[in-house]
């Protein structure tokens, strides 16, 4: 096996010598790799026939792939630690933009505001969303209502909505008409987060759902005979059952609206400076700052900008631990038998359209 | 019914039995119903003004016009605009995307499910997920930053060797960064989990029983993919691609920063130039209301054309035998 | 009134074994085992009549088994006692329920008044797996919203009486979802208990068990007999005749509903029974 490996490589390299003719290192790669397969196949086949050899090869490839997919994860995360480190400095966290020009290092200025932004931004929308969304949820899982369809419907649909359209709804229908009037209505956080919320809602509401959905019936009919009523039912023992599932839901909800860049442009607009009130003032935030500083010409403000990325990443990161954190399976730990136990349930990373 | 029940018996009729709710259940009712109601509500009122705001620009331009027209000028009277220049992009992007990432996300999953050991397996699970996590607009500067240089000779090898399919031609001496081409790639990059992840959903749901039986037969592990694991997950390759799909369609952020958002009809991909319609939007924020209300019909056809995407995945999922459990 | 039933149920128990003073509970169910009759009981699903005219008297502070092969509505009739019927969507019901002489499904009784009357144990064990094996005991308690002064020992109290206190009286802020089943069953048991219920149903409650659970659930049964009326679905013939006092055989025929065949006291349905279905099913002919 080894040696047909060996022999697969050896050819390879006087084949690539041939093909590969100067056009960069895709070229090269993508060659390798077909040589590689046919040579690792003709090898095995020779040997052990044409079926194993199949099966082989296609264990290769599937290898393979489910390299590429680690490999863009790992370029992805080096990538942007090793820029964004290159820039970031603790004076990131407690300084904003005041006097930045192009011509100053890229470890002078920071993002304070951004973060503050982004803080305050998340915060409301969640203050917004979350009991619509778990109202919601309780409606589509424990209410026998002929409403539960149409809800279910809307919801779906509400959550393939782009998300730049969300920002531009806000925009329509509150900062361009009503800007000249009041500075709530103008850009700031409020409309951010209101923005976010559209997003937020449909996401939390199916997942949190999905997660009551997982709450054995059996529990709530054991609660039921016991002469609760359904509001107790649901808040004594679906809730704290499907707890840290409802938990991981929400902190995957957050990590979502934390990333979200495309609803600020039309409703926080991004802000240079510090500006900690959300109701007042066009805002930045994290996701804005990095998509502002990429764009300039100026190679310090991209460094700038991938300093952002870098404090985005480590958020969305630290967000998605916790959810791990949170949902892990404690039961698990408990003496391992066969025996039945309703498991407190865990929501598989939803997929937003 | 009435014709099997026995004649000796004559149809019976319930008793009406009412269980007045307690006080706390009817709160509980009414709450969650107009919690639920509410989002009904909310959603209506998006799409209600979406359409009607539209109304404005697509008023003075004409539906038909505005769906065909390739060119977008509000800089002349009257404004000049239309959607087609901006679909054709979304649509070449998007299917660039799941093009490249279907059989990669596919054979992932069928890495995941199938050949890894089970603790590589949670790993592996939980990277994918995390790989879902990550905002686009990571993807989008990583893109933006490296993954577009990198992928210049890429582009030109394809087209030097390949440059007799029509599409992938170019012209000597274009640019060939901000390509359609490359936007595709980071987008499909971007739609590589959801794929993987249903992919590997459904996978892990083959029956156990009829993948013993295939190797109990003698057949090699391929075989038994080949005959069992995959026609069982059909439905569920079909419902994620369509998701991926309905995700690169409405993907924002990484075009944005990749394409120059100018728009055109143009059959080479790998060339500069291309604009999508929510990359297009997130360009061009501060308009007049007429800009707007024109922004917003372009919007409304990308929703309605994600919304088309999503319900046909999940009309797919649930109608193949594995998806009945599966979450989209 | 509950207090004669009591006392009859005491003069009538082979065990002279007397009912323990139960911890005191404000806004319970009224104390005592209840008879419980149901007169002409009817259920459907949609349009299926699943259940037809069932008239049994189940005495008070006596073990009726249900008997019959699957899919002959008993388990249906046992959700038609305690209201639990009414839950599944598309059901409906006709007849009546009385619990000590009052029928259950009267106009204006809540449901919920009547569920902590009547204690229901399920197939499956279904501890509350977010509750401590404490809280399990007590959670009827604040689901039905009654109170109780000195919770400890209606904790102590309701797993002695369900045979479980010796096992688990050093970890009871564990999951309750760690005990082995037979331990959760009981648990259950006990946490139906607590509420002091008038009428206990047990729904298959040792399908789901090895045969010593379902020994020490049987003796737990027979400990309890007399201070709570026990209804018990059961397909096992030897568990009937060890536990129950009465017996009632259900029987669907083809396309048609259930109903119920035959009841008589345990040891005349499995000795003399009437009807020669009864005595082909007893003795493992069909079913």
């Amino acid at each position: 096996m080894a040696g047909a490996a060996g022999t697969a490589l050896c050819l390879n390299w006087l084949v690539f010598g041939r093909l590969g003719d100067g056009q960069g290192w895709f070229a090269l790669l993508v060659s390798t790799y077909l040589t590689f397969l046919a040579c690792f196949f003709i090898a095995t086949a020779d040997r052990y026939g044409r079926l194993v050899a199949t099966d082989r090869t296609i264990t290769v490839v599937v290898v393979s792939a489910g390299g590429v997919v680690l490999a863009a994860l790992a370029s992805l995360v080096i990538f942007i630690l090793v820029l964004g480190l290159k820039a970031l400095r603790p004076g990131f966290f407690t300084s904003d933009q005041t006097g930045i020009t192009p011509l100053l290092p890229s470890t002078e200025g920071g993002g304070s505001h951004a973060v503050v932004g982004t803080l305050e931004q998340t915060a409301l929308s969640l203050v917004l969303s979350l009991p619509l969304s778990l109202g919601a949820a309780v409606f589509l899982n424990e209410s026998r209502s002929r409403w539960r369809r149409p809800v279910r419907i809307f919801v779906d649909a509400m959550s393939g909505l782009p998300s730049i359209v969300c920002g531009l709804f806000i925009f329509a229908v509150f900062i361009q008409p009503h800007a000249k009037d009041a500075a709530i209505f103008g850009f700031n956080g409020l409309m951010a987060s209101l923005s976010l919320s559209l997003i937020m809602i449909p996401t939390i509401t199916r997942t949190v759902e999905v997660v009551l959905r997982l709450v054995p019936d059996g529990l709530r009919e054991a609660s039921l005979a016991l002469g609760a009523s359904r509001a107790r039912t649901v808040w004594s023992v679906v809730f704290p059952t499907a707890r840290t599932g409802m938990t991981t839901a929400i902190v995957l909800g957050i990590a979502r609206c934390v990333g979200e860049t495309a609803p600020l442009i039309y409703t926080a607009f991004g802000y240079d400076l510090m500006n900690a009130n959300p109701f007042n003032g066009s805002q930045e935030a994290l996701p804005l700052f990095v998509f502002r500083n990429v764009q300039k010409p100026d190679q310090t403000a991209i460094e700038r900008g991938f300093a952002g990325a870098l404090v985005l990443m480590v958020i969305v990161l630290a967000l998605f631990a916790l959810a791990r954190y949170l949902g892990r399976d404690r039961t698990r730990r408990a003496a391992p038998s066969r025996r039945w136990r309703p498991r407190a349930p865990r929501p598989t990373q939803e997929v937003r359209p | 019914m009435d014709a099997e029940t026995p004649v000796a018996s004559p149809p019976r009729r319930p008793r009406v039995v009412v269980d007045e709710p307690a006080r706390v259940d009817r709160v509980f009712d009414a709450v969650t119903f107009w919690s639920g109601f509410s989002v009904l509500v909310l959603l209506s009122i998006v799409g209600l003004f979406l359409l009607t705001s539209s109304g404005d620009s697509l008023g003075q331009t004409g539906l038909w016009t505005f769906l065909t027209r390739v060119e977008w000028r509000t800089d002349v009277q009257p404004a000049r605009i239309g959607v087609l220049g901006l679909l054709v992009g979304t649509v070449v992007v998007a299917v660039i995307a799941v093009v490249l990432a279907v059989p990669v996300g596919v054979l992932a999953a069928l890495f995941i499910t199938d050949y890894s050991s089970a603790r590589l397996r949670r790993v592996l699970i939980g990277l994918v997920d995390l790989l879902a996590a990550i905002p686009s607009l990571l993807f989008g500067v990583w893109g933006f930053v490296l993954l577009s240089n990198q992928m210049v000779p890429v582009s030109r090898w394809i087209s030097d060797h390949f440059g007799w399919i029509p599409f992938l031609a170019t012209e000597p001496n274009r640019d060939l960064t901000g390509s359609m081409f490359i936007a595709g790639v980071v987008v499909g990059i971007m739609v590589l989990p959801i794929i993987t992840s249903v992919a590997r959903e459904v996978f892990s749901q083959a029956p156990p029983g009829e993948k013993e039986a295939a190797l109990a037969l003698g057949s090699t592990r391929w075989g038994m993919i080949r005959t069992v694991v995959l026609p069982y997950g059909k439905g569920g390759i079909v419902g994620g691609t369509m998701l991926a799909l309905g995700r690169a369609l409405g993907e924002t952020i990484a075009v944005a920063l990749l394409l120059p958002q100018v728009p055109l009809v143009s059959k080479n991909i790998l060339e500069y130039g291309g604009a999508t319609v929510s990359g297009f939007i997130a360009t061009h924020s501060g308009g007049d209301p007429f800009t707007v209300s024109g922004l917003m019909a372009a919007g409304l056809v990308l929703f309605i054309i994600t919304l088309g995407t999503n319900m046909m995945a999940s009309v797919v999922v649930s109608r193949s035998r594995s998806g009945v459990g599966v979450e989209l | 009134m509950t207090t004669i039933t009591v006392d009859r149920a005491r003069s009538n128990g082979t065990h002279p074994s007397p009912t323990p003073r139960l911890v005191e509970l404000i806004g319970g169910p009224p104390p005592g085992a209840a008879a419980i009759e149901a007169r002409g009981a009817c259920a459907w699903f949609g349009d299926r009549l699943v259940l037809e005219s069932v008239d049994l008297l189940m005495p008070a502070g006596q073990v009726t088994a249900l008997i019959g092969p699957s899919g002959c509505g008993k388990s249906t009739f046992l959700r038609l006692l305690n209201r639990m019927h009414e839950l599944v969507p598309g059901a409906a019901l006709d007849g009546e329920v009385l619990l000590d002489g009052e029928d259950v499904y009267r106009h204006g009784r809540r449901a919920q008044e009547v569920r902590t009357r009547i204690g229901m144990v399920f197939q499956k064990p279904n501890p509350f797996p977010a509750m401590s094996i404490r809280d399990n005991v007590l959670s009827g308690l604040k689901l039905a919203q009654i109170k109780c002064h000195d919770k400890d020992g209606l904790v102590e109290q309701s797993l002695e009486r369900a045979g479980l206190w010796k096992e688990v009286r050093d970890r009871l802020h564990q999951p309750g979802g760690a005990l082995s089943g037979g331990q959760q069953q009981r648990l259950c048991i006990a946490r139906s208990l607590a509420v002091h219920p008038n009428v206990l149903l047990m729904d298959e409650p040792c399908s789901a068990l090895d045969p010593t659970s379902t020994r020490r659930i049987e003796e737990t049964i027979g400990e309890l007999r007399h201070q709570v009326t026990i209804v018990i679905v059961t397909h096992n013939m030897q568990q009937a005749q060890r536990v129950s006092d009465h017996c009632a055989f259900f029987l669907a025929e083809e396309n048609e509903p259930g109903r119920v065949i035959e009841h008589a006291t345990t040891t005349k349905m499995f000795s003399t029974p009437d009807d020669r279905r009864t005595l082909n099913y007893v003795e493992g002919r069909f079913g």
